[in-house]
């Protein structure tokens, strides 16, 4: 394996032991917020996924510098000045991406797993640690945000991934899907309680693999265990 | 002027000492010392906030130029699909007049013409319109009129609606908002102006009827404040 224990442990627990919805609860405002379509979802993740990056990254350079009494105020200090710069740069230098992700860099700010990661992780870590796990962080809460979209938007209209060409180019437009052609829709999932409800759905998948998993490990020797994982 | 060696040497050292300073108070225990100190703690907090302030002060003052220029582009840009580029030879942004549209319910008090002229003579009128009802919030439109009062075309700038429902009223989500071009109150009749669930003769999406409801009654209204100040904008 290329990647150290340490830095495997980490993934693992970004992308699932510890995910900022599944094991933290944190973020579900701007997750039940834009997860209308997968598409916004990803738009959502991407900015997130860079925002979280820097802000750890950040926070643990500057680790030895903050005083434990007034961390709170610095890491605020620090997130909503990197938010605000990557707003303003954006909107001058890369205007065309800013009309289309502009809107989910604003509501960056409204996330809390940017500060809950400064707290429990970034501020006691180095700044090598502090980047891998804002980034596995950053990544498993895009991969929660596109899977709800898609979900949502699958259930609500029949699509998948309708208007990804507006957000990724027009060589994605391959990604534009009908699934279910003729569907009459199903409104209540588009709007804000869809989301209550299929984030709980989904939740209930993921405990559910975590219990078989649980299950596996526990009836099968080791070895078997590993063989059967990576045949199935 | 004789410049004494010593002096140079010793101006020499001068950074390099500094440097070695700062390392030397940068260090992890120099710090963990300091941290648990009022003066220390106080000035930090003031410390991060003078360079957060100045990055961004340094930030805003370098962008603001290009971000004005990326919104006029944006604007040109918009003012060009409801306005064809052939009707006109002036610079619409120059040319602009300002009516009173306070009875119009279009969000504004006063709404700013943009007036395309070829050869000295109005051909088109632009302007921005707002539906400050729509089904989660204003939806700002933009909307082009040829002198006769037919509409050029609409399109929509911002809006709140629904993702995959009220969206639709985008030109880049479905072509639904093209469905206005040379539409007019002479060829439509007034209760015409309206969704067909409410008898008129515009399409509803299925599962959002009050965003198209509202972008076509705003149209309608934008078509009346145009009528209403007609003569005065079309005159040479």
């Amino acid at each position: 394996m290329f990647l150290s224990e340490t830095y495997r442990k980490i993934a693992a627990e970004g992308l699932w032991h510890n995910n900022i919805v599944f094991g933290q609860n944190l973020a579900l405002c701007p997750l039940l917020a834009v997860t209308g379509t997968a598409t916004n979802g990803l738009g959502m993740g991407l900015a997130t996924l860079v925002v979280i990056t820097a802000s750890n990254g950040l926070i643990s350079l500057t680790r030895h510098l903050t005083p434990n009494e007034i961390r709170i105020p610095i890491f605020v200090l620090l997130i909503a000045t990197l938010v605000t710069l990557v707003d303003i740069i954006m909107n001058a230098w890369a205007h065309e991406l800013y009309k289309v992700l502009g809107l989910f860099i604003a509501l960056i700010v409204t996330n809390c797993a940017l500060l809950g990661r400064a707290e429990a992780f970034a501020s006691k870590q180095p700044v090598k640690l502090a980047l891998w796990d804002g980034f596995m962080m950053g990544m498993g809460f895009l991969l929660v945000l596109v899977v709800l979209g898609a979900a949502r938007e699958i259930s609500a209209t029949g699509l998948l991934f309708a208007n990804a060409s507006v957000l990724l180019g027009d060589s994605f437009k391959f990604l534009e899907v009908t699934l279910i052609p003729h569907y009459s829709g199903f409104l209540l999932m588009a709007l804000p309680p869809g989301g209550f409800i299929m984030l709980g759905f989904i939740i209930v998948g993921k405990r559910l693999l975590d219990q078989q998993f649980a299950e596996k490990k526990v009836n099968a020797p080791k070895n078997s265990a590993i063989n059967s994982k990576e045949s199935s | 002027m004789n410049i004494d060696p010593v002096l140079v040497e010793r101006l020499k050292q001068h950074p390099r000492k500094l440097l070695d300073f700062l390392k030397r108070w940068l260090e992890p225990t120099h710090l963990e010392k300091l941290r648990p100190k009022l003066e220390f703690q106080t000035g930090v907090l003031a410390g991060f906030s003078l360079i957060a302030s100045i990055l961004l002060g340094l930030t805003n003052c370098s962008t603001e130029s290009t971000i004005q220029q990326r919104l006029k582009e944006d604007l040109i840009h918009s003012l060009s699909e409801v306005v064809p580029d052939s009707l006109h030879d002036n610079d619409l942004l120059q040319d602009t007049v300002t009516v009173p549209s306070a009875d119009y319910k279009l969000g504004n008090q006063e709404t700013l013409m943009y007036l395309a002229k070829k050869a000295g003579q109005v051909t088109a009128v632009c302007f921005k319109l707002i539906a400050p009802d729509g089904y989660s919030g204003a939806i700002n439109m933009i909307m082009g009129v040829d002198r006769e009062g037919n509409i050029l075309g609409v399109r929509v700038l911002s809006h709140k609606e629904t993702p995959g429902l009220g969206d639709k009223i985008e030109v880049a989500k479905s072509d639904w908002i093209l469905k206005f071009a040379t539409k007019s109150l002479d060829n439509v009749k007034p209760e015409q102006w309206a969704v067909k669930k409410d008898g008129g003769e515009f399409d509803q999406f299925s599962g959002a009827t009050i965003t198209p409801r509202k972008t076509v009654q705003a149209v309608h209204r934008g078509l009346q404040l145009f009528k209403a100040h007609q003569a005065q904008l079309i005159k040479p």
